[in-house]
């Protein structure tokens, strides 16, 4: 892999995901049956940014998830290396709440559909919407996000690593290149 | 990770602990509202059972099933075995099926073995005569490593009828791997021959055998083996062997009191221990479904 360039860094990430923190406000008119549910491992971070910015601007606690989305990957029976489970943690009854389901970057839209099944299992959710730090087109399934970071055009050999202080130390948004052996 | 589990050899450390971690994710599964997952849809699992098992078996079809997989049951005193077909047969036969993963339970040692050399999947082994019960191993393990968070350096007593147990012989080898102290405790006469290959304390004074323990197993008289005098009667051996409130005193004060099932009470367990706060018996059953998944999980191919 190759870094080509830095496209955020922490200060557009923090106000892209404040602005994306509003716009859940405002579409959703306040805050009452939200839940915002991040996706491992980027969208945990992320979400945790939203989930602030919502709370210091309405007063209120917002409900918190994080989903694994690993066992309902379409892909598993063409993995040679099996990818490691992590634990879904939904404690809390998601029938009737809007879910705001967090990523850090939309590419084929396979990830958002594992996620949407895995949710059905935990009952019948309002509504769920989608937001991404980052879209990078490419969609191989009619997905869509409600709120997106940043829109990136971009190649499909061309890879958009998404860093949070969490998991890699550092917030940084980079394109990079795959590089072929 | 080796193509088939048929002894706890067949497991490094690491895998060891990958299918402890990740059983935690299939736990959460199962207090879901809806517990099945779409991981193993299109695969086919056969439960080959050419000896009777209730929990075993039902764990391992449950597990399947919460996996979305296709489950062959397969059980031998219904089968062609009574019109003397062979075991070998019997696998080409379901081979021909297309099952992806095996799950093979005999009283004899080594089935899982022939079974492995004449299929293309991946072969469970749910226990071959005395010698290995892998997957009850692991389930040990994981509710030991759950309660405590870690397995070096524990003292896990173990209490029974070593001799017919395959039980035995699969929790001293991974709790061996994974540093923890083993004493065993039995009778002279069910004390195995080779019993200094085992690598463990052994007693004969059970008062002895639990002190200090952090852990305590024990294993299921196997009445349907013990016709050749080997203890002179039930009484006897529970007043010597049996897991009473006042032994049970002499362990550490959270001790973990486990049994792989089914319990006979008032032969090698009372009712008041089975029933107590320090019994996770129960539980043993729950994360033996979460185990199983997640050994289905590593093991089954692309």
């Amino acid at each position: 892999m190759k870094q080509k360039s830095k496209i955020m860094v922490k200060e557009d990430i923090f106000r892209s995901l404040k602005r994306i923190a509003h716009e859940i406000i405002e579409f959703n008119k306040g805050i009452k049956d939200i839940a915002i549910l991040g996706i491992r491992r980027r969208g945990v971070p992320l979400g945790d940014v939203i989930r602030e910015e919502i709370e210091k601007t309405e007063g209120k606690k917002v409900t918190f998830g994080i989903i694994d989305i690993t066992l309902y990957r379409d892909d598993l029976s063409t993995l040679s290396d099996k990818p490691k489970v992590n634990s879904t943690e939904i404690d809390f009854n998601v029938t009737g709440k809007n879910i705001i389901l967090i990523d850090d970057v939309l590419y084929t839209g396979r990830t958002i559909r594992a996620a949407l099944d895995e949710i059905m299992d935990y009952g019948r959710p309002k509504s769920i919407q989608v937001a991404v730090l980052v879209d990078r087109g490419h969609r191989e399934l009619p997905v869509m996000a409600n709120y997106i970071g940043k829109s990136i055009p971009t190649k499909k050999n061309e890879v958009i690593e998404v860093k949070t202080e969490e998991t890699d130390g550092i917030w940084e948004v980079w394109i990079a290149e795959k590089i072929k052996k | 990770m080796k193509k088939h589990l048929i002894t706890i050899d067949d497991l490094t450390k690491n895998e060891i602990m990958s299918i402890m971690e990740q059983g935690k994710a299939f736990k959460e599964i199962l207090s879901r509202p809806i517990k099945k997952i779409p991981t193993l849809r299109g695969k086919t699992i056969g439960l080959l059972f050419f000896e009777p098992s209730t929990r075993t078996k039902l764990s391992f079809e449950l597990a399947a099933k919460r996996m979305s997989a296709d489950v062959l049951n397969f059980s031998a005193s219904t089968s062609s075995l009574k019109k003397k077909e062979s075991i070998k047969d019997t696998i080409m036969t379901l081979e021909a099926m297309k099952i992806d993963i095996y799950v093979v339970r005999h009283g004899f040692p080594g089935v899982p073995y022939i079974v492995a050399n004449n299929i293309k999947g991946s072969v469970i082994n749910a226990g071959d005569g005395a010698h290995s019960h892998p997957t009850q191993a692991l389930l040990d393990l994981y509710t030991i490593w759950e309660k405590f968070g870690e397995l070096k350096g524990l003292n896990v007593t173990i209490v029974g009828d070593v001799k017919y147990s395959r039980v035995v012989r699969s929790d001293i080898n991974i709790l061996n791997k994974m540093g923890a102290n083993v004493t065993l405790c039995t009778p002279k006469t069910l004390l195995p021959r080779t019993i200094e290959k085992f690598n463990v304390k052994y007693t004969f004074n059970l008062k002895e055998a639990v002190k200090n323990a952090d852990v305590i197993i024990g294993l299921r008289m196997q009445k349907e083996r013990q016709d050749s005098g080997l203890i002179p009667d039930e009484v006897e051996f529970n007043h010597f062997f049996g897991l009473k409130p006042e032994i049970v005193a002499n362990a550490r004060k959270n001790v973990l009191i486990m049994h792989p099932g089914p319990i006979n009470r008032g032969v090698e367990i009372d009712g008041e221990v089975a029933d107590s706060e320090n019994s996770v018996i129960n539980e043993q059953v729950t994360n033996g479904l979460a185990v199983r998944m997640s050994i289905f999980y590593h093991f089954v191919e692309g």
